[in-house]
């Protein structure tokens, strides 16, 4: 078919350490002391021949820290070293896959897989058949002339690949490139993808991968880092040695999702402390609570559905995800804050019912919004905040600056803009207090 | 066709109201035209009388007329390319840079056009003495300023909202800046650039008929063209020499429209980044479909497209960099002290220098009479704005929302809006001598006579993006009459109508020093206004008038934009998208 990749078969070299991460720090700057810390101290090494997967939740850092190996992003501190050498900038050797797949709208697929030859000096009659090698490897033969928007989704993420591959990479990176695509599509990106690796027919020697999909990692990796939020550092390694190609109904498969659930909800596991959030831990942090944008709906399907005959009011979280089809990044900000309301408890990997979710789900509308409206005064700091300050106001009016700029102190603006869409969406539902959009202002007068 | 602006969709929202720092970029920017008239006055001398071409109102002279007026039009769309490429790429890779040429753009696009013309004809002539190529290159000039600054601030709002997943491949690929800017920047900016250029140069047209024939103290300067033509035909007061040339202009149009900016749009689809397929046609134009089938056309077009290839493919590989220490200093914190520092300086000193150059002629009360001046053009724009906005909204929201009247009616309303409406005026002139009316009232409608198609047409195209199920949510609920327009139509148009109303605007300040003076052979008609005191003081080549004149209208239009559409704009596009 094609001789490009021929050159280094995976494993020929195993072992030796080619990208050494060292205690990486990133912040995002807002000025003075407050800067937002993304990523802290992540130290991690990449050898020949492995595909290793960085997992985590939005917030965990880890699109930051494959943007500062991809020489993207320059860190505040740490050090990455590739090839013996410090990284400085994008670097020959290192391709990206992006998640968006971003192609050129305005060129064709060949063009669009050629571009990335350009900046080597490769005449252009080589460029040609190379590229056509890499399209011919990636199976987007017949497609060459085609533009971008004409494609779906999956061959567009092709193209995507053959432009990192025609390069001859010896790393690829790719963040999450499998998320914007339906589940079948994804499904047979990955097996073929996992196939020509297991060929040996890319030409790569490692593949680091981001992703947030437990599956997708347990399936493609040798390695599985997992990250814990808010900073990002590294909680737990897992490896994974189970032959190509994994069959997700077998028991090893299983099992190692299942541990990487529990690992990511374990509320005993120190390194995983900010991932789990204890509720007296997240009570104790106040108004300095970081809230999810979560809609009351998904709250109340998720409780509905574990209440159901199915589950009983207790749940495994691989389990319950795979019903909703939702996935980790969609199903843990649901499952936190049921926790932070105390309609529900994680541990292990399982989430269970209280009593109080249980009597959420058997009440009608307006018994369900008084409920809810009295777990947030209780367990919402900042909710509470908002309702007292109204209420002790003479005109029990309060502008949206007044919560901002104190939420401000602890988070990034970004952060506390979405707590307070997440507390004011809740309370809406609750009918806690009011929020005109337009004049920016919250008030207890309640148009009921 | 996108219904954006981009100079109001481009700084925070929150600054309406000008601030010192306008202040001071105002100040160069009307500081530098003193010095250009100071510049200008030593060397200003009559032309040579052989260098002037002799105007013939024969009909059969007008297609070289017109040819030469299109050619004008290039000259100054090749000039606000290269100016556009240049600025944008400039504010938005330095940052330094940035803060003084963004408000700058804004303060250069609300002075008059034709203020422009009067102070460069003079700093043209003296460039090239004697000869009639220094009014040729101010004509290009008034061109290039009645297009360059809305392309350039189009230009730069796109560079700034490049996708950044784009941007990170081709820093990814390591495709350099030069090969970057053509290759990501550029297309990505193509279709709002286009868009943009089309709009300016309707806008256009207006000013290279009107800086043909211009006139600067004793001395008027005629360059062969349609404009002058025109000007020739109201002197000798032959109406027939008006049609003949009305007629010339409306197939002009007719062929730019076909032949340059039709295929441009149409090809300029191909940089759209949404990958989705939008429910409108895409813009089609039968020269670009011939010139992408036809072999022959393909095979001439060839040999230019690989020239462009080339230049775009260039790498530049300047290794050549400042020793640290130089770096360091240039990148410091002080150095933006000092650079802030250069920069209040200079206002500073500029603004002393106009207070100076315009004190010397004109009282403080002359110059409070001036702004009243400027209040009573500002209240004609409003008025006829709000009459203009009553007449054209239930129109356009009519035709929209009947996709074959919409494809008949606006390609005609853009070509309206492109059509010198000044070749017009004489006719309007005539009916004011003939009955005797009040030319402060009845000259104003000529300031919108070119500029309320941009409300059409722009309506138009926001009711044709209306979505169909809201219009049948409304019907089956049983939505009529005025509810219907309250809460259905207007709220669905609105961003669009604040697009157009503000192009129109923007274009009624302009044709105000036009509009308020009007003559037809020997009858002139004068309505009060700013327009008509920059006119005369233009004509009289009284500079430090102009200046102030200028200086007035300025910060009127500037005034105008923040407190009145700025605010609205913002409110369209956050409370009334519909996408």
């Amino acid at each position: 078919m094609s001789d490009v990749a021929t050159k280094d078969r995976p494993g020929a070299e195993a072992g030796d350490a080619f990208l050494e991460v060292q205690s990486i720090r990133q912040a995002y700057a807002k000025g003075g002391a407050n800067d937002l810390l993304v990523l802290d101290g992540v130290s991690l090494s990449l050898k020949s021949g492995e595909i290793v997967g960085l997992l985590g939740r939005s917030g965990s850092g880890k699109s930051s820290l494959l943007r500062i190996i991809a020489g993207l992003a320059k860190p505040v501190s740490g050090r990455v070293t590739w090839r013996d050498k410090p990284l400085s900038g994008p670097s020959e050797g290192i391709a990206m896959v992006f998640q968006s797949f971003a192609l050129f709208p305005w060129l064709t697929v060949l063009e669009n897989v050629e571009i990335g030859l350009e900046p080597l000096g490769i005449p252009a009659a080589e460029r040609r058949t190379r590229s056509l090698e890499a399209i011919d490897l990636i199976g987007l033969d017949g497609f060459e002339s085609a533009y971008p928007k004409e494609l779906s989704g999956g061959m567009r993420q092709r193209v995507g690949f053959a432009r990192a591959l025609v390069v001859h990479p010896e790393l690829l990176l790719m963040d999450e490139p499998f998320s914007a695509l339906d589940v079948l599509t994804a499904e047979t990106l990955r097996t073929d993808l996992v196939e020509l690796w297991t060929e040996g027919k890319l030409p790569l020697r490692s593949i680091l991968i981001v992703t947030h999909n437990i599956e997708e990692a347990v399936l493609m990796c040798d390695r599985v880092i997992i990250f814990s939020a808010n900073p990002g550092r590294i909680a737990a390694e897992i490896k994974i040695d189970q032959p190509y190609p994994r069959n997700r109904n077998q028991e090893p498969f299983r099992k190692f999702v299942d541990d990487i659930y529990g690992r990511m909800t374990n509320p005993h596991d120190p390194a995983l402390k900010m991932e789990q959030r204890a509720p007296d831990a997240v009570a104790s942090a106040g108004v300095a609570m970081v809230l999810p944008e979560v809609s009351t709906n998904l709250l109340a399907g998720l409780m509905e559905t574990l209440a159901g005959e199915r589950f009983n009011g207790k749940a495994d979280l691989p389990e319950i995800a795979d019903e909703l089809t939702l996935e980790v990044d969609e199903l843990f900000p649901i499952v936190e804050t049921l926790q932070l309301m105390r309609f529900a408890e994680v541990a292990h990997g399982d989430i269970r019912l209280t009593p109080t979710g249980r009597r959420f789900v058997d009440l009608d509308v307006d018994a369900r919004k008084r409920l809810f409206a009295e777990q947030l005064k209780a367990h919402v700091p900042i909710a509470a905040l908002i309702r007292r300050v109204l209420e002790e106001r003479p005109s029990h009016r309060a502008p949206y600056t007044r919560f901002s700029e104190e939420l401000e102190d602890f988070m990034s603006e970004e952060f506390a803009e979405e707590t307070l869409r997440a507390v004011i969406d809740w309370s809406r539902y609750a009918e806690l207090f009011a929020y005109d959009e337009q004049a920016q202002a919250f008030s207890l007068e309640d148009p009921a | 066709m996108p219904a954006f602006h981009p100079s109001l969709a481009l700084r925070r929202p929150q600054r309406f109201l000008p601030s010192v720092w306008d202040a001071l970029i105002f100040s160069l920017v009307i500081g530098s035209m003193v010095l250009i008239a100071l510049g200008g006055r030593q060397t200003f001398e009559p032309l040579a009388e052989a260098a002037k071409t002799p105007i013939s109102l024969s009909p059969l002279m007008l297609p070289e007329y017109a040819l030469r007026t299109t050619l004008r039009m290039l000259a100054g769309m090749v000039a606000s390319l290269v100016f556009t490429f240049a600025y944008g790429a400039l504010a938005v890779k330095s940052r330094r840079a940035e803060i003084v040429l963004v408000p700058l753009l804004d303060i250069l696009q609300s002075v008059p056009v034709l203020s422009f013309l009067t102070f460069t004809v003079t700093f043209f002539l003296g460039l090239f003495p004697g000869s009639v190529l220094g009014v040729e290159c101010a004509a290009i000039f008034a061109i290039f300023t009645a297009q360059a600054w809305n392309m350039a601030f189009s230009f730069y709002q796109s560079l700034k909202t490049v996708p950044r997943d784009l941007d990170d491949v081709a820093n990814s690929l390591r495709l350099g800046s030069w090969r970057k800017f053509w290759t990501l920047e550029v297309p990505f900016a193509a279709p709002g650039l286009i868009w943009n250029a089309m709009m300016s140069m309707s806008g256009a047209w207006f000013f290279v008929t009107l800086s043909e024939a211009v006139t600067v103290g004793n001395t008027t300067v005629s360059l062969p063209g349609v404009g002058s033509y025109v000007a020739l035909a109201i002197e000798q007061k032959n109406l027939g020499a008006v049609g003949w040339a009305v007629l010339t202009m409306l197939i002009v149009i007719l062929l730019y429209d076909q032949l340059l900016f039709r295929p441009l749009v149409a090809w300029a689809e191909k940089f759209r980044v949404e990958l989705s397929v939008g429910n409108a046609p895409p813009p089609s134009s039968w020269l670009l479909d011939f010139i992408q089938r036809a072999e022959l056309a393909r095979r001439v077009w060839r040999p230019v497209g690989d020239g462009i290839e080339f230049i775009m493919r260039l790498r530049f590989s300047s290794k050549v960099r400042a020793p640290q220490a130089v770096a360091d200093v240039w990148s410091s914190r002080w150095f933006d002290y000092v650079w802030l520092g250069l920069i209040v300086v200079v206002g500073m000193g500029a603004a002393t220098a106009v207070v100076m150059f315009v004190g010397r002629e004109v009282s403080i009360p002359e110059a409070f009479a001036v702004a009243g001046l400027g209040g009573v053009t500002l209240v004609r724009v409003l008025v006829l704005i709000a009459i203009a906005s009553l007449i054209w909204t239930p129109i356009g929201v009519w035709v929209g929302l009947r996709p074959r009247w919409a494809a008949a009616v606006q390609p005609i309303a853009q070509f309206m809006a492109a059509f010198p409406s000044n070749l017009l005026f004489p006719i309007v002139v005539l009916g004011i001598v003939r009955f005797h009316l009040l030319p402060d009232i009845w000259l104003s409608p000529l300031m919108i006579l070119g500029t309320q198609w941009y409300i059409l047409f722009n309506v138009i195209a926001g009711a044709t993006a209306f979505p169909n199920d809201l219009l049948e949510a409304a019907s089956s609920f049983g939505v009529k009459g005025w509810a219907w327009w309250r809460k259905v139509a207007l709220p669905g148009i609105f961003p669009y109508y604040v697009t157009g109303a503000i192009t129109a605007s923007g274009g009624a300040w302009n044709a105000s020093i036009v509009a308020e003076v009007a003559s037809w052979g020997s009858d002139r008609l004068e309505a009060h206004g700013l327009g008509a005191f920059i006119a005369d003081a233009a004509a009289k080549a009284d500079m430090p008038r102009v200046v102030l004149g200028t200086a007035v209208m300025s910060i009127f239009v500037v005034l105008f934009n923040r407190i009145l559409w700025r605010p609205l704009f913002v409110f369209a596009s956050k409370r009334l998208r519909l996408d």
